[in-house]
């Protein structure tokens, strides 16, 4: 099962045939992703051959669904073409949009995402590692090869932490990794993974991973007391990180959260998840819950 | 990146909102002459990144020139919470009657810009938005639609602010699209006795991210003023200096935020954030080494790279080269984990550099660090 991504999705890349997005398409493919294709209006027509695979370019997002039935594409596109990029994506009525591309202006996202939200369209990221159902199909730029299938899922805004976490765990496995990105505006947030890990009948523990500055983990937090019967394992970065950005007096009125790494650990043991000093710790208890998890059945 | 007030003053004029007169100089002399020119009162303001100008004394009314030159000599130079001072805006003084609080900032939550306006301005605006919330309007921006003379004149409604306040908002609203903002603040936005609206003093935050179609800013606001931070700028490294003796090398923010928790919890200080993110290459590698070990403060340095799509024998190859070109000065705790970390270490290993050491774990390589820095 999975959440998002499995192996019966039929992947597009958008920015295919640039440096990154032939790097990381060839990685999707070793992984098993089923990837159906590229766009690239000015290369359409033909293929392009990537371990002796013949990948077809297509003109638009709606031409390559409509000649593959793909239901996912993945964004490599560079940032000043991401917001475009995206909305010819939801406006072809693609499912799931993951974007890779770092650096896409906040206005562009909140334009992007507002719209495909309104057109059903799951964008996940921008500036985030994508998303892998292991064993099955990798969305994005998360490495495959350091862990295995199994039943913990994790969701993140750090890509390194994720790694770092999904190794730590590799003797258990994972369901499905989220990378939903760090930027202040994401598509899919650490909720909508939660509520998804819940439904997963795949996926019997979420890792959730965070770091300092707004308020989504003690949104998470809150989601967690009322809707999570799971057991859910924390961490969080920043601790010690030099203090941000200010947001003058507005910031501070619309959350009503300092965004604080401490602020953040303290809402999610409140709300019973258990939260790790360090990476390596987080992996210890995301262990041991699954161990009683077991003695108890 | 944070503007100055002057400069968001300046993006106010341009984009039609009425601001007061004033100028902008780091020399007392010339604050003398501005303020002749400005009919001899003026008000003398730090200009500064931070709130609390006022209450540090970086705010001043003065009488006449002579006075201006005083205070300007005693305000440039100034420390406000750790804010050096280096130039001073003189205002013409205005003539109050209210004051009023318009914004539109980013709501992260809800993925929108929110529109924010209080009839009650000044400096207490958190606390009226604590205290209470009812006084303070906030309304989303639908990005589509952005804000129109009607969707102003709600906002303005809503707050309880003067019809005349609406043309502000929708130009507030241009200044956000048209500069990338993430922040736009008019605290106070006031009405004079005279009846004239007049945006007081503004704090403008621009998304870097939007730099490449914002080119106006760069140097003059993004202001290093740390020198380590500036070389490393230099070299288009992610650094960020710390008070600390444990130099910090990583790769991906979020492992290099974690690192420098990690290294707390041990008992010692990070000297630095660095990220060198996904490519560790050699060059980068040495850029990085001479950056943290021209920092006096520093008694370890500690690499922590995770291989997830760079393999760790690449990584270790980087670090050999860099201490080719890079004299290593102090001792150097690697942990390399991950895709090829026993390639890596091997490598290393091999190597046998008298001041590298490395650890298997993360949390075993921050205590080693932690302890070769604070052992006397």
């Amino acid at each position: 099962m999975a959440i998002y991504l499995t192996e019966e999705s039929r992947v597009l890349v958008q920015g295919m045939t640039g440096a990154e997005g032939m790097k990381h398409t060839r990685r999707m493919l070793a992984a098993g992703t089923n990837i159906v294709g590229g766009v690239n209006p000015r290369k359409a027509g033909r293929a392009v051959d990537i371990d002796d695979r013949a990948v077809p370019v297509f003109r638009s997002v709606v031409d390559g669904m409509q000649s593959t039935g793909a239901d996912v594409t993945v964004v490599f596109v560079p940032p000043a073409f991401t917001k475009a990029a995206v909305i010819e994506a939801a406006d072809a009525g693609i499912g799931l949009t993951v974007v890779i591309t770092e650096g896409v202006p906040v206005h562009d996202t909140v334009a992007f995402t507002t719209h495909a939200a309104a057109r059903g369209t799951r964008v996940i990221g921008p500036n985030c590692p994508g998303l892998i159902t292991p064993g099955q199909a990798n969305a994005g730029i998360i490495p495959a090869d350091i862990t295995k299938p199994g039943r913990i899922g994790l969701v993140s805004k750090s890509g390194t932490l994720t790694y770092q976490l999904m190794y730590e765990l590799r003797d258990i496995g994972f369901s499905t990794c989220v990378g939903i990105g760090g930027d202040p505006v994401v598509g899919t947030s650490h909720i909508d993974c939660l509520a998804a890990f819940e439904e997963d009948p795949d996926t019997e523990l979420v890792v959730l991973i965070g770091e300092i500055g707004g308020d989504a983990e003690e949104r998470a937090a809150a989601h967690i007391r009322e809707h999570v019967t799971k057991p859910v394992v924390g961490y969080i970065a920043g601790f010690t990180a030099p203090e941000g950005k200010t947001m003058g007096h507005a910031g501070a009125i619309v959350s009503g959260s300092s965004g604080t790494a401490q602020a953040k650990k303290a809402a999610l043991e409140a709300a019973g998840v258990r939260v790790g000093a360090t990476p390596t710790e987080t992996a210890r208890l995301a262990l041991a819950l699954l161990a009683e998890g077991a003695r108890r059945r | 990146m944070d503007l100055y007030e002057h400069q968001a003053r300046e993006l106010f004029a341009e984009h039609g909102i009425p601001v007061p007169r004033a100028e902008v100089t780091d020399s007392p002399e010339e604050a003398r002459r501005i303020a002749r020119r400005l009919g001899g009162r003026a008000v003398v303001k730090a200009q500064v990144k931070t709130g609390g100008r006022g209450k540090a004394g970086g705010v001043r009314i003065v009488a006449d020139p002579a006075a201006a030159e005083l205070t300007a000599r005693q305000i440039l130079g100034m420390d406000i919470k750790g804010h050096t001072v280096g130039t001073v805006m003189l205002a013409q003084p205005v003539d109050v009657e209210t004051e009023f609080y318009v914004s539109y900032v980013l709501d992260r939550a809800a993925g929108r810009f929110l529109a924010i306006a209080s009839a009650e301005g000044g400096m207490e605006i958190e606390e009226v938005a604590a205290t209470r919330p009812a006084a303070v309007a906030r309304i989303p921006v639908d990005p589509a639609e952005g804000v129109t003379s009607a969707r102003a004149g709600e906002i303005a409604a809503a707050a309880g602010l003067p019809a005349q306040a609406t043309d502000v908002l929708v130009r507030l609203w241009q200044v956000m699209i048209r500069e990338d903002a993430l922040l736009v603040e008019v605290n106070p936005l006031v009405r004079t006795r005279q009846g004239e609206i007049l945006a007081l003093d503004g704090k403008v935050t621009l998304d870097d991210n939007a730099s490449f179609r914002q080119s106006r800013w760069g140097a003059e606001s993004a202001g290093h003023g740390d020198p380590l931070e500036a070389a490393a700028a230099a070299k288009g490294l992610n650094y960020v200096k710390l008070d600390g003796e444990v130099g910090i090398i990583g790769n991906g923010a979020g492992l290099v935020m974690s690192t420098l928790d990690v290294v707390a919890g041990c008992g010692a200080r990070p000297a630095n954030f660095l990220d060198i993110g996904g490519g560790a290459s050699a060059e980068i590698m040495a850029d990085g080494l001479s950056v943290i070990l021209s920092d006096p403060a520093v008694k370890s340095v500690f690499v922590n790279v995770f291989g997830g799509i760079t393999a760790c024998d690449a990584v270790a190859e980087g670090i050999v080269r860099a201490l080719d070109t890079v004299r290593l000065t102090k001792p150097l705790v690697v942990r390399l984990d991950g895709n090829n970390a026993t390639r890596g270490r091997a490598i290393l290993d091999t190597h046998r550099h008298p001041l590298v050491q490395q650890a298997t774990t993360m949390d075993g390589a921050a205590r080693r660090a932690a302890e070769l820095a604070t052992a006397v």
